[in-house]
């Protein structure tokens, strides 16, 4: 057999309390594309972070071998320098700048005295956007791009240097289908081209799709590898390599259980973003009823993150005009504060933006919003936080070593459960979910479709913001179809398929 | 695991805290050492706690402005200020000390929430609204000592604040020259610590979280109960418990509560921590704000308060500088500038080290100049020290 281009021998490292690899080897031939996929606090992204360098040498133990030789990282630039880039889960661009000085970032095409060579640096620049098949400008700023473009991006200020193996950690996960499919696209061109890519990714289907080899980690051990490009591996394989079980139905049994009283209802609903200078939400009317799952979708930028911010006290400022009903009542609210003691929970769809407090250890987070329940005259009382955080790690199925780990040191999947029980504690009436399965394994997911059905059989109202359609169609009792800030349909779901909400989507 | 290994896995994790204890541990250590033990004798460290008592309040405050992510430049010449006003009223207006002092306190937490209001509502940053303030309240201070210059200030009471001890009980024939009442209260203290400690210990037992290992955890203990003995001891050989030391201790101790056990605190971290999930979380982020800079301003009356009982005088330069003494104090205490992250208690003994140096220089006879230079050196080893550790733990 040929050398492997990349060898990862005996990896073994550990957290204060955990073992997030156990042992794990992997194998990445030059020239494929190898996924790597497994449950939420699996061990990916650690062993990402091993490879690049992020834990340096000495912090695991085991072995790298690159084309044979024996790497030893101390930092990321060591292994940036071997031909290794990757894209974080989170995006890494800063958001002020340029296309083109992102891009260049950090290796900035300079004269011998250290002046940057901007006409140089825009014209490569645009040579790099061509090869991710980007078309646009390189002087606009990052901010200003969608996240698929942004996305993008990240892989042209990674090719511009040259890499042997870029690594991609859910890329997919924050992009609608049409990017995802861009997306794909350009890393199969990418492959022709001779690079090497190692996907990280939740999306099982995508995984089929693209992938040569499939790497399947579990609880920190290496489960398989699976030749994928006979077309043998298919998702209910996947599955069951990664939580060791099967599941056949990822959607619940749902029996219906909306009831006729409506509990939240917004009138002619417009909304203007002092910030944009634009009107973002035009004329929405929209209802809920108690027991009932109301899905959101529409295109990335549609309006729907905006109507449910605009809805639960709008903290950031739009000018406002329509009616708010909740349960009967019409509603002003001045903040988010206002919303919550009403009865409403929104779970943002950026976890780490505006979802938690990182720094901070998983029993406050979920807590935090609602204090009051565990207060005596305003003194914590730290038993009933500590009990309180412990049913919801036991209810949600949060992996932590304990309640008092660090948010910051779960994996993004355990991040969002624990958004999740922070919002359930508030016990509203009315939860707003915006995209609540995005980055999420399907032993998880179906875990959180599972409480929401407990959730409305208990009475409780959800509105669903997703941009997967089969997670729509799957857990709705009616869907609203958002676009360009107007509803621009309605549908019961005995009535909805794909076709018809892209159509009114695209609209 | 050994001994050996659990010491150094538990100074490793907690490198950052124990390294504050350490270092204020060798300043005294040095200072004894070239002042041939001056530096440590009762009197001499009785003095340097009620030197650091005007600034350790500051610090205090200041600790929770950072925290939010903000910073107030005018608490300064803003302490120098009321400082004077609070001369001027008991000298010139003849007020009583018990009006007087409740009136600066509550225009100190009003000029804290003036600076508030351009910062929560109009999202100007804390930096350029206390620059204002700073220059307006020392253009102040300078106006309202102009006609007299520096203000005696003859109140008995008032100045004890700055330099009286507590009573003593009445002299019953043993231990002669030592003050038998803060004997007493060192000893209240070490036996409620302890009490304390081993509680919380066996709590977190009971819910299985990672506890210090039982040796290491009685090393702390003792060394702490043996600190706060020793400390006693020293004081006790002076005049005891000063009262501005029982007031620092008293602001401490407050702060130390409402940050670590209330509602209102969880609030501040939460918003230091990441504002826009605080106000998502249904916290009211302005309100905090206005919250934060009024305790701000009242401790910076308290602060002037402390000042110019100690000099038994209001001067047209007091304050000068008393905000960078506070901020230095609460980064060399641990906070973080990034927000969210920071300890009471560590700006106190920021605040220490920071006065020490003062202290411990004077007594050798350093030059100003070269004391400038040695703290901000301590500064910045601080400030490093504590980023290059806090990435290690990541
Ligand atoms: N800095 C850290 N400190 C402590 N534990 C950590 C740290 N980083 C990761 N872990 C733990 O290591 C395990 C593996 O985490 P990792 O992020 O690699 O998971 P993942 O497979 O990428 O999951 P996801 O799909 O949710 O992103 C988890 O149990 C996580 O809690
Ligand atoms: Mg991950």
């Amino acid at each position: 057999m040929e050398t492997p281009l990349l060898e990862m021998k005996n990896i073994t490292k550990e957290f204060p309390g955990v073992k997030a690899l156990d042992n794990v080897s992997f194998q990445v031939r030059a020239g494929e594309i190898h996924c790597l996929v497994g449950e939420n606090g699996a061990g990916k992204s650690t062993l990402m972070k091993v490879l690049s360098g992020v834990y340096p040498y000495g912090d695991y133990s085991g072995e790298i071998l690159l084309e044979g030789e024996t790497q030893q990282y101390s930092q990321i630039r060591d292994s940036e320098k071997a031909g290794i880039a990757i894209i974080y889960q989170e995006l890494a661009l800063v958001p002020d700048m340029t296309v083109y000085e992102n891009i260049f970032l950090g290796h900035e095409i300079s004269s011998a005295a250290q002046v940057v060579d901007w006409n140089e640096t825009v014209q490569r620049a645009g040579e790099m956007l061509q090869k991710v098949k980007l078309k646009l400008n390189p002087e606009l700023k990052v901010k200003d791009l969608g996240v698929g473009q942004q996305q993008l991006v990240e892989i042209a200020k990674a090719l511009s240097r040259d890499v042997k193996i870029l690594i991609l950690d859910e890329p997919t996960a924050a992009l609608n289908e049409d990017d995802s499919a861009n997306l794909l696209n350009l890393l199969r061109d990418l492959k022709e081209q001779g690079v090497t890519c190692i996907l990280i990714s939740h999306k099982l289907k995508e995984v089929i799709q693209i992938a040569d080899t499939v790497t399947v980690l579990r609880d920190g051990k290496t489960i398989c590898t699976l030749d994928a490009r006979n077309g043998e591996v298919s998702e209910a394989v996947l599955i069951k390599h990664m939580v060791g079980r099967e599941i056949d139905n990822i959607y619940p049994q749902r029996e219906r259980t909306v009831s006729d009283e409506v509990v939240l209802e917004v009138r002619d609903w417009n909304a203007y973003d002092p910030n944009l200078g634009r009107s973002i939400l035009k004329n929405v009317s929209i209802n809920l009823k108690r027991g009932e799952i109301v899905g959101l979708a529409g295109l990335m930028g549609s309006g729907r993150t905006e109507l449910a911010l605009s809805i639960f006290g709008n903290p950031d400022g739009y000018h406002l005009n329509g009616e708010l009903y909740l349960k009967g009542e019409q509603k002003n609210f001045k903040r988010p504060q206002d919303a919550i003691k009403a009865g409403m929970a929104y779970v943002t769809e950026d976890r780490k933006g505006d979802g938690l407090i990182l720094i901070q250890d998983v029993k406050q987070n979920i807590t935090l919003a609602n204090l009051q329940e565990i207060a005596n005259n305003g003194v914590v009382d730290e038993n009933a936080e500590i009990k309180v955080a412990n049913e919801y790690r036991e209810s949600l199925n949060i992996k932590t070593p304990s309640v008092e780990q660090k948010v910051s040191n779960l994996s993004g999947g355990n991040q969002q459960k624990v958004c999740l029980g922070k919002w359930l504690f508030v016990k509203p009436d009315v939860l707003i979910l915006d995209e609540p399965t995005r980055g999420i394994d399907v032993g998880a997911k179906f875990e959180i479709y599972t409480i929401m059905t407990r959730l409305v059989q208990q009475g409780m109202s959800i509105i669903m913001i997703s941009s997967e359609l089969p997670e729509i169609l799957g857990m709705s009792d009616r869907v609203y179809i958002v676009s360009s800030g107007r509803i621009s349909g309605e549908l019961p779901i005995e009535e909805a398929t794909q076709e018809k909400i892209m159509h009114m989507a695209t609209n | 695991m050994s001994f050996v290994q659990n010491v150094q896995k538990v100074l490793k994790q907690n490198i950052r805290e124990y390294g504050m204890y350490i270092a204020l541990f060798v300043i005294m250590a040095i200072f004894a050492f070239t002042t041939n033990g001056v530096f440590i004798n009762s009197r001499n460290i009785s003095n340097l706690f009620n030197q650091t008592g005007y600034i350790a309040v500051l610090a205090v405050g200041m600790t929770l402005v950072i925290v939010i992510r903000h910073i107030d430049l005018s608490i300064g010449f803003l302490a120098g200020f009321l400082g004077a006003v609070a001369a001027i009223a008991l000298v010139f207006w003849k007020l009583p000390v018990w009006v007087v002092i409740p009136m600066v306190l509550v225009m100190g937490a009003i000029a804290g929430l003036i600076t508030a209001f351009p910062v929560a509502h109009l999202k100007i940053p804390s930096f350029v609204a206390s620059l204002a303030g700073w220059l307006i309240y020392r253009g102040a201070l300078l106006l309202v000592t102009a006609g007299t210059g520096t203000i005696i200030v003859p109140d008995a009471a008032f100045n004890a604040i700055g330099n009286g001890y507590i009573p003593d009980f009445p002299d019953l024939g043993f231990l002669p020259g030592i003050h038998k009442l803060t004997l007493l209260l060192g000893v209240i203290a070490v036996v409620f610590f302890v009490f304390s400690e081993i509680n919380s210990r066996k709590k977190k037992q009971a819910y299985n979280f990672e506890v210090l290992p039982l040796e290491i955890f009685i090393i702390k203990l003792t060394f702490i109960a043996i600190l706060i003995g020793l400390i006693t001891w020293v004081l006790a050989g002076y005049n005891g418990i000063s009262w501005t030391v029982v007031i620092v201790l008293v602001v401490v101790a407050i702060y130390h509560f409402v940050t670590t056990q209330m509602v209102l605190g969880r609030h501040i971290y939460a918003i230091g921590g990441n504002p826009e999930a605080a106000e998502l979380s249904g916290i009211n982020v302005k309100k905090m704000i206005y919250v934060v800079f009024g305790s701000m301003g009242m401790l910076s009356a308290l602060s002037g308060i402390l000042f110019t009982s100690r000099l038994q005088s209001a001067t047209t330069t007091a304050g000068t500088l008393f905000e960078l003494d506070a901020i230095a104090a609460a980064y060399v205490g641990g906070v973080s500038a990034a927000g969210g992250v920071g300890k009471v208690t560590g700006s106190i003994i920021g605040a220490l080290v920071m006065m020490s140096l003062t202290n411990g220089m004077n007594l050798m006879g350093i030059d100003i100049s070269l004391q400038y230079i040695v703290r901000g050196a301590v500064l910045a080893a601080a400030v490093i020290f504590d980023v290059t550790t806090r990435n290690r733990s990541k």
